[in-house]
């Protein structure tokens, strides 16, 4: 007890900032902790939960080591109803938690109209609204189908996917090509040019891709992300240079497989001219990494953020296929000229898997390029990821961040830490317009809304008393 | 007169930055002119005009700071050096401040691997749950927090015991560890007095006391007031005890409290008697049966236990402590019949506001003695409750920081206008004959106490004088020459305006009660 009486005290702050500086002002070392109030306070959940911390650690820790030592690449390609488990004729996949006809916003509504046509089931919006409407096409979220799509994330069956392995645990994830921005489905467009171009990434770009592919054999996809985290991409606002990195593998493959030479300018052109074709790919690797922590009894490590442009939905690896929900937010953004948050959409798609999976808004330390675009300073951007740390059980063995000597991203949330230190996952995002089709109106970062991750922390609490019970 | 530098070659400080150092430095005890300026030529030049020359400042680039200082005679360089660096370091880390803080233990932690202590002060409802993930982090705890429950606290307390660890508090306002004052404490010497307190405020009197009386202390233990209590046992109590009678830098032992539960005193007793260094207690309560066949010395008042413990201290005869203070009565009585004499024939109340929880409680023990019909809103011994604690009534001893004047308000011992209105209200009632009044410096207490006290005071004297009455203005002051307000400053500037301040607050006490003796004679 008299230890203390004999070393030097050190001490850490917590509440009231004026006794710091009065430490500070007899040179005694101190850290003040920038404190805030838990989401929740309940102290039986917080009990249970605290008489249960080695088995949650445990499966944390289990759920973490999946996550980290998954490794995705590409092994092929395929068509949505041939490769896709479940998926079927009248199936369209959209981003998010379960969403009806009804409760879609209008970029969802709008990528569903598009969807319709291409596929041939409507000849015009009128009747593609009608057929939605009927109850003759069945929704279902991308996530539940080991898909992962952005923005509207609408993928039907006609439409060609990658097919991705997670090396080490066998598990598959799917994925559609990026289409490019401007008007294009997944920010709900349906024009004729939005349909013409999906028709030639499955009549041309597919065909071509897939050939490479083979010809390449696999493709490593943690390799290139870990290099392009390197370069200056957070892979999920910025995959310039990981889309660079996967040109450079597959250009001499597309053309050593093609007797086509125009035909396969056009293909590389359409990649290289995509600074975010990357971006479905660095989607369904974090996707493939997760689902291999899925359903490990007692972890509390989330395993799914998606936003369905209504609602923003998480799930949790030790609570199985239920989604915690809550109205989804829109982005704090910076606007294209013309477009002001009126216009907003909240926010939507499967691409806050990458933050999930530790990429993205956690690892925008790595991403200095693109801290102005979505308003910010370097220093704001290094901020957002070292706060991250607070939420995550691991640093990734893998991503790793130049800028904090080589740390590796924050890794796994940990909805315990979300609700225990009221701090949420932070995302960086594209922000759609809120009507169909005009597309993306700017570009900016979130945090996460707390009512999912209250949801979730309720029924996580909930399950490990009557698990104890038994 | 010696000059010398520091360069620190090479970093990047901002002007802001350096302007801090710059006033740090000239504040260092011994330096009678400094400079700390950039290497660029022309503020070479500068320093070289005002006999800054050292060959390190010649040297110096652009790029690189300069600190320069003038010494007074006798001043050895070596010891301003570890200053020198401490603040380089402060300066830099404060340049680092809008990086981004641990929003965790473990986090801050991470930061600060090697802390020991844990400082808590956020909402009640909180606290708890905060302060045992500290423990569980293996560090010590102050709970500044109070609205802890008592079970949280036991099982704290209980579990800290486990780990051999400290938790002082809830609702612990003050400590002083490795000379260190914690939250709201005195700036006072280091000593072989080590302090155990149930009560902050009693603390912070006995401590300044104990420094201004030569004295110091090695340690002061604040546990919170309910540790003494059935419910909780007393455990942080008796470790604080057991842990000073370890502490070879200690050799008095105070105990501080109001009166504990007889359970609690039984241990006390028990803990004491195996222990060979001499211990005073001060539990401002008469019945001392208890105690009786102990090894404690009994004081009445903080100020006596204060003394007794310099006497032992010092290795003087605890005797001298009667004499001294039996003396003191005299000067009092003395003082007390000049202050009666003015008072005309309707002053007859004794009106004593307090900011200090534990000076209340004291000065009621004081002035039972004399005073009948004594009401206070937190009433002691024989007191009445007062009927509205918002209005004196009869000799009225209030505790302006009892939980309902403190609803959504700093605490007076900050915030004076609580009682500089009552002051007011007290100070127009044509019965008043006293104002008795504490004043508490120190870390965390009001910064400038004459700037919010001395108008109100004026004010006062105007409206009695109006009425054609004196109204006598009685005033503890606790803390010390070290102290950020400085106590000697304080004092005159109270004197100046015709307060009459006491060294203590059972002196000031005393010296109310006896005008209002006097008075009745």
């Amino acid at each position: 007890m008299s230890q203390i009486f004999q070393s030097e005290l050190k001490v850490i702050n917590i509440g009231l900032r004026s006794f710091k500086e009065t430490l500070d002002k007899q040179n005694v070392r101190a850290v003040h902790v920038d404190w805030r109030p838990p989401l929740i306070v309940d102290n039986t959940a917080m009990a249970v939960i605290r008489s249960n911390a080695v088995r949650i650690e445990a499966a944390n820790r289990k759920a973490l080591e999946k996550i980290l030592n998954s490794k995705p690449v590409i092994t092929g390609m395929g068509k949505a109803l041939e490769v896709i488990p479940g998926m079927k004729k009248n199936l369209l996949l959209h981003a998010g938690p379960p969403v009806n006809w009804q409760s879609m916003c209008g970029p969802m509504r709008g990528a569903v109209i598009g969807a319709l046509m291409y596929e041939g089931l409507a000849g015009d919006v009128e009747q593609a609204e009608q057929i939605a409407a009927s109850g003759a096409i069945e929704f279902s979220p991308c996530h539940e189908h080991a898909a992962v799509g952005p923005m509207a994330g609408i993928v039907s069956p006609s439409m060609p996917v990658f097919i991705l392995e997670n090396v080490t645990y066998g598990n598959r994830a799917y994925c559609t090509m990026n289409e490019g921005l401007g008007k294009v489905l997944r920010y709900g467009a349906y024009g004729p040019e939005v349909i013409e171009r999906l028709k030639w990434m499955e009549s041309t770009l597919y065909p071509s891709l897939c050939r490479a592919i083979e010809k390449v054999g696999t493709i490593d996809l943690k390799n290139i992300i870990a290099q392009a985290l390197q370069m200056g991409d957070e892979v999920h606002n910025r995959n310039r240079a990981a889309t660079s990195l996967l040109y450079r593998t597959l250009a001499p493959a597309v053309l050593q497989t093609s007797d086509d030479k125009e035909m396969a300018a056009a293909v590389l052109e359409f990649i290289n001219r995509n600074d975010h074709f990357f971006l479905n790919l660095s989607m369904g690797a974090s996707k493939l990494s997760l689902d291999a922590a899925r359903n490990i009894r007692d972890s509390s490590i989330v395993v799914a953020m998606a936003r369905n442009g209504t609602e923003f939905g998480v799930q949790l690896s030790g609570t199985g296929s239920e989604w915690f929900t809550g109205p989804s937010p829109v982005p704090d953004a910076l606007y294209f000229t013309g477009f002001t948050r009126e216009d907003a959409n909240p926010d939507i798609g499967d691409s806050s898997v990458t933050e999930t999976a530790g990429l993205g808004g956690f690892a925008i330390a790595s991403s200095p390029a693109i801290v102005q675009f979505v308003g910010g300073s370097t220093k704001d951007a290094i901020n957002y990821t070292l706060k991250m740390y607070e939420i995550t059980d691991a640093e990734n063995t893998v991503y790793k961040i130049p800028y904090l000597n080589f740390r590796g991203t924050p890794t796994g949330i940990d909805v315990i830490k979300v609700v225990g230190k009221n701090i949420l996952p932070f995302i960086d995002t594209g922000v759609a317009h809120k009507n169909a089709g005009i597309g993306q109106i700017g570009a900016g970062v979130l945090s996460a809304p707390a009512e999912p991750f209250m949801k979730a922390f309720i029924t996580f609490a909930d399950r490990l008393t009557t698990q104890k019970e038994h | 007169m010696n000059i010398i530098s520091f360069i620190k070659r090479g970093e990047y400080i901002d002007s802001i930055s350096i302007m801090l150092i710059a006033k740090r430095v000239a504040e260092i005890e011994g330096v009678t002119d400094s400079a700390a300026v950039m290497g660029t030529a022309e503020n070479k030049a500068m320093l070289k005009a005002s006999g800054f020359v050292t060959p390190e400042i010649l040297q110096a680039g652009e790029m690189d700071l300069i600190v320069a200082l003038k010494l007074r005679d006798g001043v050895e360089p070596g010891s301003i050096t570890a200053t020198v660096r401490a603040i380089f370091k402060t300066a830099k880390e404060q340049d680092g401040e809008d990086t981004l803080l641990p929003q965790s233990i473990e986090s801050a932690l991470k930061t600060l691997p090697d802390a020991n202590l844990a400082m808590i002060s956020v909402a009640g409802r909180y606290a708890g749950d905060l302060a045992m993930k500290s423990l569980e982090q293996g560090l010590h705890v102050m709970l500044f927090s109070d609205n802890v429950s008592i079970e949280e606290e036991i099982e704290l307390k209980k579990f800290a015991s486990s780990r051999h660890l400290f938790v002082m508090g809830p609702d612990c306002g003050t400590a002083i560890i490795n000379g260190v004052p914690l939250a709201f404490a005195n700036v006072v010497d280091r000593g072989n007095i080590g302090v155990v307190a149930a009560s902050g405020t009693g603390l912070q009197e006995v401590s300044c006391l104990i420094s201004n009386a030569g004295c110091g202390i090695s340690q002061a233990i604040g546990t919170g007031g309910r540790d003494v209590t059935k419910e909780v046992g007393g455990v942080m109590f008796i470790e604080g005890i057991r842990a000073l009678a370890s502490d070879p830098s200690t050799h008095v032992v105070l105990l501080v409290s109001k009166p504990p539960a007889a359970e609690v005193v039984k241990k006390i007793v028990s803990v004491a008697n195996g222990i060979q260094k001499p211990i005073v207690s001060v539990f401002l309560d008469a019945s001392t049966a208890l105690l009786k066949d102990s090894n404690i010395v009994q004081a009445s008042t903080l100020e006596e236990a204060a003394l007794l413990s310099v006497a032992l201290a010092k290795n003087e005869d605890p005797a001298t402590v009667g004499k001294l203070l039996k003396k003191r009565r005299s000067e009092i009585a003395r003082i007390a019949k000049t202050e009666a004499a003015k008072l005309s024939p309707k002053q007859k109340y004794l009106r004593a506001l307090y900011s200090g929880g534990t000076f209340c409680d004291e000065a009621q023990l004081i002035c039972q003695a004399d005073l009948r019909d004594l009401h206070s809103n937190t009433p002691f011994g024989s007191s009445k409750k007062l009927r509205d604690s918002s209005r004196s009534q009869g000799h009225t001893i209030v505790d302006l920081g009892d939980d309902e004047f403190t609803v959504g308000k700093p605490h007076p011992m900050i915030d004076y206008s609580t009682r500089n209105k009552r002051i007011i209200t007290d100070a127009e009632d044509p019965e008043t004959a006293v104002l008795l009044l504490d004043i508490v410096l120190g870390y965390g207490a009001n910064m400038s106490p004459l700037d919010d006290i001395i108008p109100v005071i004026q004010q006062m004297r105007t409206i009695t004088a109006h009425q054609k009455r004196y109204l006598p203005v009685i005033c503890s002051v606790t803390g010390t020459d070290r102290d950020p307000q400085n106590r000697s400053a304080v004092a005159a500037g109270l004197q100046a305006k015709g307060v009459v301040v006491m060294e203590s607050n059972a002196a000031a006490s005393t010296l109310a009660q006896a005008i209002i003796s006097a008075k009745e004679r």
